[in-house]
């Protein structure tokens, strides 16, 4: 049985809390002009094509993993121009993961064109299919195959149309280069002419039937490292992010916020604002937006506005008592261990709690739209991993009929599971509905900061027992607050129980790169050292003793020889130490040493050298997994050292990257990656994995270094 | 900017090209270019000076363009990423950048390439020390900085030196 993360159709789905915006004023719709499609440059396929996807014929579902429906046709999947040219339509964005590069290499690869052939058309609501949001490292296992599965299709009508067309037999014909080839007679037939066949264009409107793809033995362009399809117009800073999206007439809008989190609005005064020349002013029940033909008239009016309003505050927890408060507020409260018959009978025990700070993803790019509304119609070019249903949350928020919602995503400045939601896209539209013209809304970083979804804290406690030869008797694991992801053992227990518990949250919840198997694997890692150390055993001894044989401790054994642990653990330097860590995540393992230096007097931390071992089945892009994994590692040094949300009485205090400090250029350790490529295995979608082992491999080496647990995320050297 | 009662006409150099504005002259650089110039290569991060994606080159000198006024830079030259690569051909740093892969989302890459230029004029042979100095200013949340250092290595013609 395929296990579900790797299943092609498999369902998956993200939890994240949506703004609901519940508009009560009156909206008309000022626009008169004509509704003009807009496509993206040089596009046609939504003129041109006769396989429009309200043809799509309904029901069934062809890879479209996180709640998308995918493509049943062939016509759904791709357009075949006269011209020549080959467009691939997909509802997956790229944000930075490669997922261009890549399903581009999935299309070339079944259709037998060079890559450069392809034009890949990614996340616009009216030209693609549903491939379900950009998350949970789904495009990899369900979006690759499916395109594969629809240009195969697409490759075996070419086949098979020449072959009619000759009255030869199709296994006597060949498809290279973008033709069908019959050596015997020296006759092709391209893609082109096929798109002016008549039979093959039914055919392309018909659902799809299978056929076969090609073996990873006899594959050309995935498994290479084809670049990013793009790249000339990033370097030449051509490529228009989100927040790049002009359109005639525009204006730029900003929206009031609480100044603090719940507060209510009991007054305000727009009349300041409203009498600045050429500023718009909106409210609508709590919310309170401006226009103006720039953005700082626009926050000049915004400011004059917040200066008059009146809030009622509501109590807020603050980041201080955090661990007690979501210890106190978990949902049918803190679970007793069901194995404390066992703890009790064994030879040894040990309890541990571990806490992981709220954290922001901060992408470079902040939260982005830019709204247009014609005839009633509107279209939002915004920054979504999830564009179908941001496309349901505009529809909503205006009472729109879906089809009257045309949501864009161009390649956009960073996710990083932090953009899930549609409120941006909301915001604009309601500005752009009032004002009469499109409006653009770019959040501050302060706002990124405060008001976009965190990655949800954790209170972690671990309870487990050793028998008298120091093996694992019992395991009981309880995550509280942050998800249940990853959070079962791969370690072998007499006895293993895990549970997660949900809390009455203080901020946002949204998911982020890995989610909660973060938080999970710190928990289970660092107290996986706490027991090997009262086994009286290396910390690299004791997880081979309780691994099976299989690609976790493949990945194990791989790192810790890279990193020549069994020499390297047994030096003893004051204020130097190494630690390991290893975990598993959507299907893909990984394992990593670290190397830290403590500056005894001020506790500093300095991760000096990460060796990691990544394995993620068969690879599709050596270059750009690469890139990911290096990406990755230092993303999460950020959190495992210095990020942490820090609020009190319903403000966020450190809303800006002087007073939240992620990762920079001096932070960049000597990184050894060693990536594992399983041509015998089906490829998992490896963004988020690398990230999950760097925390708790660094709090078990500044334990080493100075002989004290670090016990939480950020990791701090406890007071002796 | 129209709207304003307090607006003047400014000329600036940008690119080589005279452009005339007439804008509130308290007004970010970064917002003219974008705005009113339509050259939105150049980003807005922060809007603090602490991530460098709003990075130009004002006299050759990298800026952060979010903290600078338009008005101090009138009468000076400003080059932007559009301005980067002359018309067939790329700079330097921007062939290295595309040749090394070295961004993700690529939305820091201009601002990065602006203060790799900047720091590759004032020395054309810097240390990977050096290299991380004057960039350590610049963020790039995908943290692509180990690609990013490489493109620098290759675009001082380095990268031999380093790789052997």
């Amino acid at each position: 049985m395929t296990p579900p993360h790797l299943d092609p159709n498999g369902t998956y789905d993200e939890r994240f809390d949506v703004v609901e915006y519940h508009f009560t004023g009156e909206v008309p719709d000022p626009t008169r002009r004509e509704f003009l499609q807009i496509l993206g440059a040089g596009l046609l396929i939504a003129v041109s094509t006769g396989q429009a996807l309200s043809q799509e014929p309904r029901g069934g579902r062809l890879g479209g993993g996180g709640g998308g429906r995918g493509a049943t046709t062939i016509g759904a999947r791709l357009h075949l121009g006269q011209d020549g040219t080959i467009t691939v339509m997909t509802g997956k964005v790229e944000c930075g993961q490669g997922a261009r590069a890549e399903l581009s290499q999935a299309a070339a690869e079944e259709l037998r064109v060079p890559i450069a052939t392809i034009r890949m058309v990614m996340a616009d609501t009216s030209l693609v299919p549903d491939d379900g949001g950009t998350f949970g490292s789904r495009s990899t296992p369900s979006t690759v195959p499916a395109i594969r599965k629809g240009c195969a299709a697409a490759r075996e009508l070419l086949k098979n149309t020449a072959a009619t067309r000759w009255e030869v037999d199709p296994s006597s014909l060949v498809v290279r280069d973008g033709v069908a080839c019959h050596e015997a007679s020296n006759r092709t037939l391209s893609y082109a002419e096929l798109a002016s066949d008549e039979r093959a264009s039914r055919a392309i409107a018909s659902p799809s039937p299978d056929a076969e793809l090609t073996t990873v033995a006899s594959w050309k362009t995935l498994g290479t490292s084809a670049p990013r399809p793009n790249g000339r117009d990033i370097v030449t800073g051509v490529h228009a992010y989100p927040s790049d999206v002009t359109r005639p007439g525009l204006l730029h809008g900003k929206v009031l916020r609480r100044p603090s989190y719940n507060a209510k609005l009991l007054e305000v005064d727009l009349e300041p604002a409203r009498a600045i020349e050429g500023v718009g002013v909106v409210r609508d029940g709590d919310f309170v937006g401006v226009t103006a033909p720039s953005r700082s008239l626009a926050e000049k009016a915004l400011a004059r506005i917040a200066e008059n309003a009146l809030w009622e505050k509501v109590d807020h927890p603050s980041s201080e008592d955090l661990g007690d408060y979501l210890r106190s507020h978990a949902r049918g409260g803190v679970p007793v261990n069901p194995l404390a018959e066992d703890v009790r009978s064994a030879a040894k025990s040990l309890r541990q709690t571990y806490q992981v700070a709220y954290v922001q993803h901060a992408p470079m790019e902040p939260r982005a739209a830019v709204a247009e509304w014609q005839d009633g119609k509107l279209t939002v070019w915004t920054a979504t991993q999830n564009p179908f249903a941001v496309r349901g949350e505009v529809a909503r928020a205006f009472g729109l009929a879906e089809d009257h919602a045309r949501v864009i995503i161009p390649d956009f400045g960073g996710g990083f599971g932090g953009k899930h939601s549609g409120e941006c896209a909301v915001e604009a539209a309601r500005l752009a509905r009032a004002s009469g013209k499109p409006v653009r809304l770019v959040w501050t970083r302060a706002e990124e900061f405060a008001w976009a979804q965190f990655r949800p804290a954790a209170v972690i406690d671990v309870e487990a027992s050793l028998d008298v030869e120091g093996k694992l008797s019992s395991w009981y694991f309880v995550n509280i607050n942050s998800g249940a992801n990853e959070i079962q053992t791969p370690y072998r227990a007499s006895k293993a129980r895990a549970q997660f518990v949900a809390s009455e949250p203080p901020l946002r919840h949204g998911s982020y790169r890995a989610l909660a198997t973060t938080a999970n694997t710190f928990g289970r890692e660092c107290f996986m050292d706490e027991l090997a150390e009262a086994a009286g055993c290396d910390p690299l001894e004791f997880r081979l003793l309780h691994l099976e044989a299989g690609r976790l401790r493949d990945v194990l054994v791989k790192a810790t020889r890279q990193f020549d642990w069994s020499s390297r653990s047994k030096r003893k330097e004051p204020g130097r130490g190494v630690g390991l860590a290893c975990g598993i995540d959507k299907g893909s393992f990984v394992a990593a040493c670290v190397e830290v230096a403590v500056d005894p007097q001020s506790s500093k931390i300095t991760v000096e050298h990460v060796c990691q071992a990544y394995e993620c089945g068969k690879i599709l892009n050596p270059a750009n997994l690469l890139n990911q994994v290096k990406g990755a590692i230092i993303m999460g040094l950020g959190p495992a050292l210095r990020e942490e949300m820090v609020f009190k009485g319903g403000k966020m205090l450190n809303a800006s990257f002087a007073r939240y400090r992620v990762p920079r250029f001096a932070d960049v350790p000597r990184l050894d990656i060693h990536l594992i490529d399983r041509p015998d295995l089906p490829s998992a979608g490896a963004g988020e994995t690398p990230l999950i082992a760097v925390a708790p491999a660094i709090a078990n080496a500044v334990h080493a270094a100075t002989g004290r647990r670090a016990r939480t995320m950020p990791i701090r050297v406890p007071d002796a | 900017m129209m709207g304003t009662s307090d607006a003047v006409s400014l000329t600036l150099n940008v690119n080589g090209q005279r452009r005339e504005v007439t804008t509130d002259p308290t007004r970010s650089l970064l917002d003219v270019l974008r705005e009113d110039l339509q050259l939105t290569g150049t980003k807005y991060g922060c809007g603090e000076a602490q991530c460098g994606a709003c990075s130009v080159l004002i006299e050759g000198k990298r800026v952060f363009s979010c903290r600078t006024a338009v008005s101090k830079a009138e009468g000076k030259t400003i080059v932007t990423i559009e301005g980067t690569a002359k018309p067939d051909k790329l700079h330097p740093v921007q062939q290295a950048f595309l040749d090394e892969g070295a961004y993700q989302c690529g939305f820091c890459t201009p601002g990065m390439i602006v203060a790799a230029v900047a720091l590759l004029e004032q020395n054309p042979k810097p240390s990977d020390a050096e290299i991380v100095e004057a960039m350590n200013r610049n963020l790039c949340r995908c943290c692509t900085y180990p690609n990013i250092l490489e493109a620098v290595r290759r675009a001082c013609g380095r990268e031999a030196e380093v790789k052997s």
